[in-house]
């Protein structure tokens, strides 16, 4: 397919594409990689943090004397041995980032807990059974306070206020609140458009608060050395994020830590903050030994960061022929015990997808006693997409319109103007929709109690700062060095970016994930960024590589280096110079490099615009059983734009995974919490996830219209791909059964309640 | 002339939807908003992106603008 990335459109590509064995597959199957949890030092210590048994309470008092008397405790911290922050914004996009202050409150809570786990001291003890007993010895005093457990909780005008300073940034004078910010967006004039709809549809979809359900928990090991250096090995999403963070937290310099990534066991955005890294290196520098802290389970799910529950309302104007003409929507989000849920992100994206001329867009950040929301695959765009794309399938049902043609008719394109502001360049929305509707599954007979649903999803993807160095060694092979986790996949994708540069057999790449001190900087791995922006500092490098070959064939051959071209990973004279030398490969050239000016390595760094956007399109199948409510998806095909597969089974893979997650989100998933606030399903068990043996194969079409940014094309890939299913599902759901689900998870006794409620 | 699609919270400010300035690049079109909008850059905070001819940029304080660049500004934007 042609290529109209900055490599125009006739280039010929000899690695990209393929589909080379990752550079760590053979350390993660034959279990040999290293992960956050399976580093030991000798003299290690173990840290475990006391939680919250309240999920609202002021803090009278932590009396942490009898524990500390306990044979085997080393230390124990509360937030008074970390510095009191005053309010600062951090760098960041939605679910992280935000306030440094409230960053630092949710590692350790200082005067208030805000949900049921949070951390309120932490121990250091030869053993785990040790640190569990000086847990148990640690007396705490509360003031027990009303948890507010939803939206409406929270809003309510008796609504006890988590934070006393909080007033809604966007409204003046908002006075005291639980709502942290207000924000809006829109064109055209609504009214007018309105007024000119024939057709309305107005409802309100709900969201509940899920998580990222990563296999591997939050793990870390810290060491402080003697002259105050101390070096942090975990699993995060962003090695240079968790730097910052401690270092904001401690109130230490940069130069004070050093930050070693594991392997990763998933993030999807959850591992994009610090919850235990900060402590376990208090801990360390208190006690001068190596300290250990693993996550439970039971702890990721109540103390780390989910996607908060939501609610959506969407209102939108057509005209008989399907033209929207009018689109207003009003979006609440949980943001947990802190500001900085993605409603921003939801807000931008609840339209973003349909050039609707008269749109008006309010979106409210609001708090509750929930643990503080965290970024999540695309955050805010599924819980907006899954109100506007079921809308859509309301209008398309109501005007008798094809759903697809439906989208097709207002689909966003080159020039479009989103709601936000921003113009859209080449993307391929259009062409995810004609494929749906070309595809052989959208005409499939369905059988009894079956239904098909049709949705799409956008996400912007980002670019960000990166680094990469490409080193050159004797025989010809390549090390390449990055500071980005591989999360999924992007070790392959560095490898490829280089040997097609190089013209370099991909075997003969070896990528390398980098600490805070042998890679140069990199923003952390999320927004779907890495094979586009740290792809694009490889290739960089790279063509500095192959710049410094040419220099070195045109030392040899005592010529300019005009006079040297690079193709296919050879130095040969340009056509017309009139030398007459054979062809030099990079293997040559590598071998006797010391000859012609010593090693040849090239780093190279970028900060590039967004990284495309992305659209997809996808179908769902499902079997509703009207006696149980039990759904099962029985075919589901996920369509989309990748802009330039460089590893095509890892843009498949993304899109697999991001489709079972969703459907997850949409059939079983949620946070059920008692009346006092504690989450009564913190574990797999209870929090159900779906398992291969729930879901069909999640058949892929990966479609290319190049990222006009990016040589190859590429755009980001990983997270559009769960915008859509919370859709797809409901909509299949309603067409299989005739009953709008408007609230998630569609699970069985739900579900069968609505039959019920039909009859 | 940049054209600034205004953010709709900063509307009440500007009282339009497009404003047109001369700047070299962002810094000097928020310049040039401040100036003539006071309190631009206090409503628009100091977490923003901006999108200029539809990229959208998360550090764009020295990125040119051309006479008929199309600027906004927007939440920043991250992923996960």
């Amino acid at each position: 397919m042609p290529s109209n990335g900055t490599n125009g459109p006739d280039h010929k590509y000899k690695w990209v594409g393929t589909r080379p064995i990752r550079h760590d597959g053979v350390d993660k199957v034959t279990g040999k990689a290293n992960f956050g949890a399976d580093l030991a030092f000798p003299d290690m210590l173990w840290g475990k943090i006391l939680r919250s048994p309240h999920a609202h309470a002021n803090i009278v008092r932590i009396d942490v004397s009898k524990a500390l008397k306990i044979d085997g405790v080393k230390s124990i911290v509360t937030a008074k041995d970390l510095p009191d922050l005053a309010s600062q914004e951090a760098a960041g996009g939605e679910g992280h980032g935000g306030d440094f202050r409230d960053l630092s409150l949710n590692c350790m809570a200082r005067d208030k807990v805000l949900y049921h786990g949070h951390a309120l001291a932490a121990v250091a003890a030869t053993s785990q059974d040790i640190a569990d007993l000086a847990l148990a010895a640690i007396k705490v005093e509360y003031e027990v306070l009303k948890p507010v457990l939803s939206i409406e909780e929270a809003l309510a005008p008796d609504a006890p206020i988590l934070h006393a300073g909080l007033r809604t940034k966007g409204v003046k004078n908002s006075g005291p609140t639980n709502v942290a910010s207000r924000v809006t967006f829109g064109k055209g004039d609504i009214a007018k458009g309105f007024a000119e709809a024939e057709f309305v549809v107005d409802r309100t979809y709900r969201t509940q608060t899920v998580h990222q359900g990563y296999i591997e928990p939050h793990a870390v090991v810290a060491r402080t050395n003697p002259d105050g250096q101390s070096v942090v090995w975990c699993c995060t999403q962003g090695a240079f994020v968790v730097r910052s963070y401690c270092a904001a937290v401690l109130g230490l310099d940069l130069s004070k830590l050093k930050v070693i990534p594991s392997e990763i066991g998933g993030g999807f955005g959850g591992k994009t903050t610090v919850y235990t890294e900060p402590i376990a290196v208090l801990l360390s520098r208190k006690t001068g030994r190596p300290v250990k802290m693993v996550m439970s389970r039971e702890d990721v799910f109540r103390a780390t960061g989910p996607a908060g529950a939501a609610k959506v309302q969407v209102r939108l104007g057509a005209k008989r022929d399907g033209t929207i003409v009018a689109a207003s929507s009003s979006l609440w989000f949980e943001a947990g015990g802190f500001p900085g849920s993605p409603v921003g992100a939801g807000a931008m994206t609840v339209f973003a997808a349909y050039d609707i001329p008269n749109s008006a867009i309010e979106g409210f950040d609001v708090v509750t006693t929930k643990p503080k929301t965290a970024a999540y695959r695309a955050p805010g765009a599924p819980q907006a997409a899954f109100a506007m794309e079921q809308a859509l399938d309301e209008l398309a049902a109501e005007l008798r319109i094809d759903p697809i043609e439906l989208r097709l008719k207002n689909a966003a394109k080159e020039g479009t103007l989103a709601p936000y502001g921003a113009k859209f360049n080449r993307v391929g929305f259009i062409e995810t929709l004609e494929a749906a509707k070309k595809h052989p599954h959208y005409k499939a007979p369905l059988g009894k109690n079956q239904g098909r649903g049709v949705a799409s999803g956008f996400w912007f993807n980002v670019g960000m700062q990166s680094s990469a160095e490409v080193h050159l060694a004797e025989d010809g092979s390549a090390t390449v060095i990055t500071g980005n986790p591989d999360i999924g996949g992007s070790r392959a994708s560095m490898a490829i970016c280089a040997a097609e540069e190089l013209g370099i057999d991909v075997m003969k790449v070896r990528p390398v994930v980098g600490d805070t001190e042998t890679a140069g900087y990199c923003d952390l791995t999320g927004g779907s960024r890495v094979t586009y922006a740290t792809g694009m500092a490889v290739i960089e490098a790279s063509r500095d590589v192959i710049r410094q070959l040419r220099q070195r064939a045109a030392k040899m051959w005592a010529c300019d280096v005009a006079q040297v071209e690079f193709v296919d990973g050879r130095c040969l004279p340009v056509k017309g110079s009139g030398l007459d030398h054979a062809p030099v490969t990079v293997a040559e050239l590598a071998k006797g490099m010391g000859r012609t000016g010593g090693p040849i390595n090239a780093s190279a760094q970028v900060n590039p615009p967004a990284a495309g956007p992305g659209f997809s399109t996808h179908l769902c199948d499902v079997e509703v059983d009207p006696e149980t409510g039990r759904i099962d998806v029985i075919r589901y095909t996920a369509i989309q734009d990748a802009g330039r597969a460089v590893h095509p089974s890892y843009v498949e893979g993304q899109m697999q995974g991001g489709a079972s997650q969703g459907i997850g989100w949409a059939l079983h998933e949620e946070y059920v919490f008692d009346k006092h606030g504690v989450m009564e399903n913190a574990g797999f068990l209870d929090y159900r996830m779906p398992v291969a043996s729930d879901l069909p194969m999640i058949d892929t079409v990966v479609l290319e219209i190049a990222n006009p940014l990016h040589p190859y094309g590429v755009r980001g890939v990983g997270e559009t791909p769960i915008v859509a299913p919370l859709a797809a599902v409901a909509n299949a759901v309603m067409n299989a059964s005739g009953v709008r689900m408007t609230e998630l998870p569609i699970s069985p006794p739900r579900m069968l309640a609505a039959l019920q409620a039909r009859v | 002339m940049a054209v600034v699609l205004v953010p709709t919270a900063l509307r009440a400010l500007t009282g339009a939807e497009r404003v047109t300035l001369a700047a070299p690049n962002v810094l000097g079109l928020l310049r040039a908003l401040e100036a003539r909008f006071p309190g631009f850059g206090e409503t628009l905070g100091a977490r923003f992106a901006v999108a200029i001819d539809g990229d959208i940029h998360g550090n764009a304080d020295y990125e040119p603008l051309e006479d008929d660049s199309e600027v906004t500004f927007l939440p920043p934007i991250a992923g996960g």
